[in-house]
């Protein structure tokens, strides 16, 4: 039994069938890729993890608790972390600020009125996020304001707001798209670094097949709403289906 | 000091000196001397720097540091009046009381407000904000008569029960027999300064409450709002509930205008449903805008330069502006009062106006961040000659932002 199941879930946008049937499993410890063309249901599936969409009708269970029905910060307060396509950060706050306020969060939960006291004084959380900075190469940015990063910087950025919360579920909504060649590599680079040193469950969601195969235990193919094949890299590769359905045969 | 690091102690005992060094600061030009009009250190006034600096500064919190712009704080600043002259009417002249429950009954009042409001976000929060300032201004001077006095105004009759006020009690706002009205006046060698009870008791509060914005300012709390007004999605996606923290700052921000509302009624005891219109809940808008939104001295600033070009620019007349240009010759001196003329006296509003579009277009970050750019070039040419001065003595604070 995995940390996340997915069973059975459909949603219906009008009269488009955006996921149909999705079962779906990660196990524990696990980097799980989520892959698929274009309109395959990728985000649909993701915005159903993290509470933003609920599905017409199965179930999504999460460390033995339902998710659904759950607001966005109570999901991640179970324990998920989410990764947006586009890097979400708080620009006008500082790169360290930035780190803190996920601190914060994970220490006092989601809401605590700690209007009198400094964030200063705060010493175990402030060492808490230098490290992670640290850790992502970043602590000579500290003080910078966030929204003047380079676009590979903000991505390290958030991932380091993610991991510093200790998730037990990583979810990366395609972290290279729109990004440089440099960038790329330097975010797998990044994601190959973090499974290296860390007991953490991943699942990425990519529309580049290539991004994941250096990365992933287990590949997920989802088409048309609907997962293809599931399987370890090496077989994705040469698989009929997925070859059908990235070039488009079904068409 | 006070739980603050070394610079923030350093700038909170500047404003405090700043504060309490008003009287003096604000009256530079002699009695008699033909600029003595534009002195500003009368109680009246500086009793209104420091309320209309409270209220800003609790607008601020809301505004600067959460980014929601409520147009209805107003609402808060008439219901601190009434409730201060409800506590005269039946308890008597000492403003404690009074006060105390304005702050609350305000928090209480924002809570309802907020709790509603908050719902939306962006312009749709300020309308609905703007319709129930209104509707309280309405209520105010209709169905609510027999506790607002309607048009008239409340204030205190001489058959109210008052019944804490003994025998020899002051029968104006005091605090424990220190009546407010009363002034000490101190003539030295042509300057007069002005001490009066009820600005310092204003400047006392004014420095409370700013030293509590300060503290919010540097808390996790006031991260998290600073947070709120960049990225709310990633808010959520970090595990944290908006809602309650933008309704706190609401409640916070409420509460400072109850106060400043109190406060306008400890001075003078009377209480105006006019208070609550929308044209004074624009005006903090101004006043934060004006100054520097997000930073800890613009709104003080910005309401410091509203209520003076509202007391002392308005007062300049034809008369005053012929007696400063008799030295030209007639035509020259008619053509030149004449294009003076739109911008002093009633026409005051339109200095502001202009001066309000060119802080907006040129200084995004307000009066602030323009005396942080002066101070970066007087640093840069450090050599060259002394600290420029402020030509009107305002309480000027150190160069300092949120950050």
């Amino acid at each position: 039994m995995g940390i996340l199941e997915v069973k059975g879930v459909n949603k219906r946008f009008g009269g488009l069938q955006a996921l149909g049937d999705v079962n779906l499993s990660v196990a524990e410890n696990t980097v799980h890729a989520i892959i698929g063309p274009n309109g395959a249901g990728k985000s649909t599936l993701l915005n159903c993890l993290v509470g933003k969409l609920i599905p017409d009708t199965g179930s999504v269970m999460f460390d033995g608790q339902s998710v659904l029905g759950r607001k966005p910060h109570e999901i991640n307060q179970l324990g998920i972390s989410r990764v947006f396509q586009t890097p979400e950060i708080f620009g006008d706050l500082t790169v360290l600020e930035n780190v803190l306020i996920p601190c914060f969060a994970k220490r006092d939960g989601a809401f605590r009125m700690h209007a009198f006291e400094t964030v200063a004084h705060e010493r175990d959380i402030v060492a808490r996020a230098e490290q992670m900075l640290d850790d992502v190469n970043m602590l000579d940015k500290a003080g910078m304001q966030a929204s003047s990063l380079s676009r590979g910087d903000k991505r390290r950025l958030e991932m380091a707001m993610c991991l510093v919360q200790e998730p037990k579920l990583l979810l990366l909504d395609e972290p290279t798209a729109g990004m440089a060649r440099a960038d790329t590599n330097n975010t797998i680079d990044l994601l190959k670094d973090i499974k290296a040193t860390r007991n953490i469950t991943m699942a990425i969601i990519e529309h580049d097949m290539h991004v994941v195969f250096s990365l992933a235990d287990r590949i997920t193919v989802l088409a048309q709403g609907t997962p293809l094949v599931e399987d370890v890299p090496e077989k994705i590769k040469g698989h009929p289906k997925v070859q059908e359905a990235y070039l488009g045969q079904a068409h | 000091m006070f739980g603050l690091s070394a610079r923030d102690t350093r700038f909170l005992l500047i404003v405090i000196a700043l504060t309490l060094l008003t009287p003096i600061l604000l009256q530079p030009f002699p009695e008699g001397s033909s600029l003595a009009q534009f002195n500003a250190g009368y109680p009246d006034l500086m009793q209104k720097f420091a309320i209309f600096g409270i209220f800003a500064i609790g607008f601020n919190i809301l505004f600067g540091l959460t980014g929601y712009l409520s147009f209805g704080h107003a609402a808060f600043l008439g219901v601190g009046s009434y409730t201060v002259v409800w506590m005269y009417k039946l308890l008597g002249y000492n403003v404690l009381p009074g006060l105390l429950l304005s702050v609350v009954i305000s928090a209480a009042f924002a809570l309802l407000i907020g709790f509603i409001s908050l719902r939306r976000s962006g312009i749709y929060f300020s309308i609905l904000t703007l319709a129930f300032a209104q509707m309280s201004y309405n209520l105010a001077y209709s169905v609510l008569t027999p506790i607002t006095n309607g048009e008239t105004g409340l204030q205190v009759y001489a058959s109210d029960p008052q019944i804490l006020a003994g025998s020899g009690a002051p029968t104006s706002p005091h605090l424990f027999g220190l009546v407010m009205r009363n002034s000490a006046q101190v003539d030295l060698g042509g300057w007069v300064f002005t001490f009066n009870v009820g600005y310092y008791f204003c400047a006392v509060m004014a420095i409370l409450a700013f030293y509590i914005s300060l503290r919010i300012f540097r808390s996790p709390f006031g991260m998290m709002l600073r947070a709120i007004k960049t990225n709310q999605t990633r808010m959520n996606y970090t595990g944290l509930n908006s809602r309650p923290y933008t309704l706190a700052a609401f409640v916070i921000s409420g509460m400072y205008a109850g106060l400043a509302g109190g406060l306008l009624a400890a001075m003078d005891p009377l209480a105006g449903a006019e208070r609550m219109q929308w044209t004074a809940s624009g005006e903090v808008v101004l006043m934060t805008i004006l100054g520097g939104a997000g930073t800890l001295m613009g709104p003080v600033l910005g309401a410091g330069f509203i209520k003076y070009f509202e007391n002392i620019f308005s007062k300049i007349n034809d008369g005053i502006l012929h007696g400063w240009f008799a030295f030209l010759p007639d035509g020259l001196e008619d053509f030149i009062v004449a294009c003076f003329h739109p911008f002093v006296g009633k026409g005051w509003h339109l200095t502001l106006g202009i001066l309000f579009m060119l802080v907006v277009i040129f200084l995004p970050g307000g009066l602030v961040e323009g005396m942080q750019r002066i101070w970066r070039l007087v640093r840069r040419r450090k050599s060259g000659g002394p600290k420029r001065k402020d030509p009107e003595h305002r309480p000027t604070a150190a160069p300092h932002m949120a950050e």
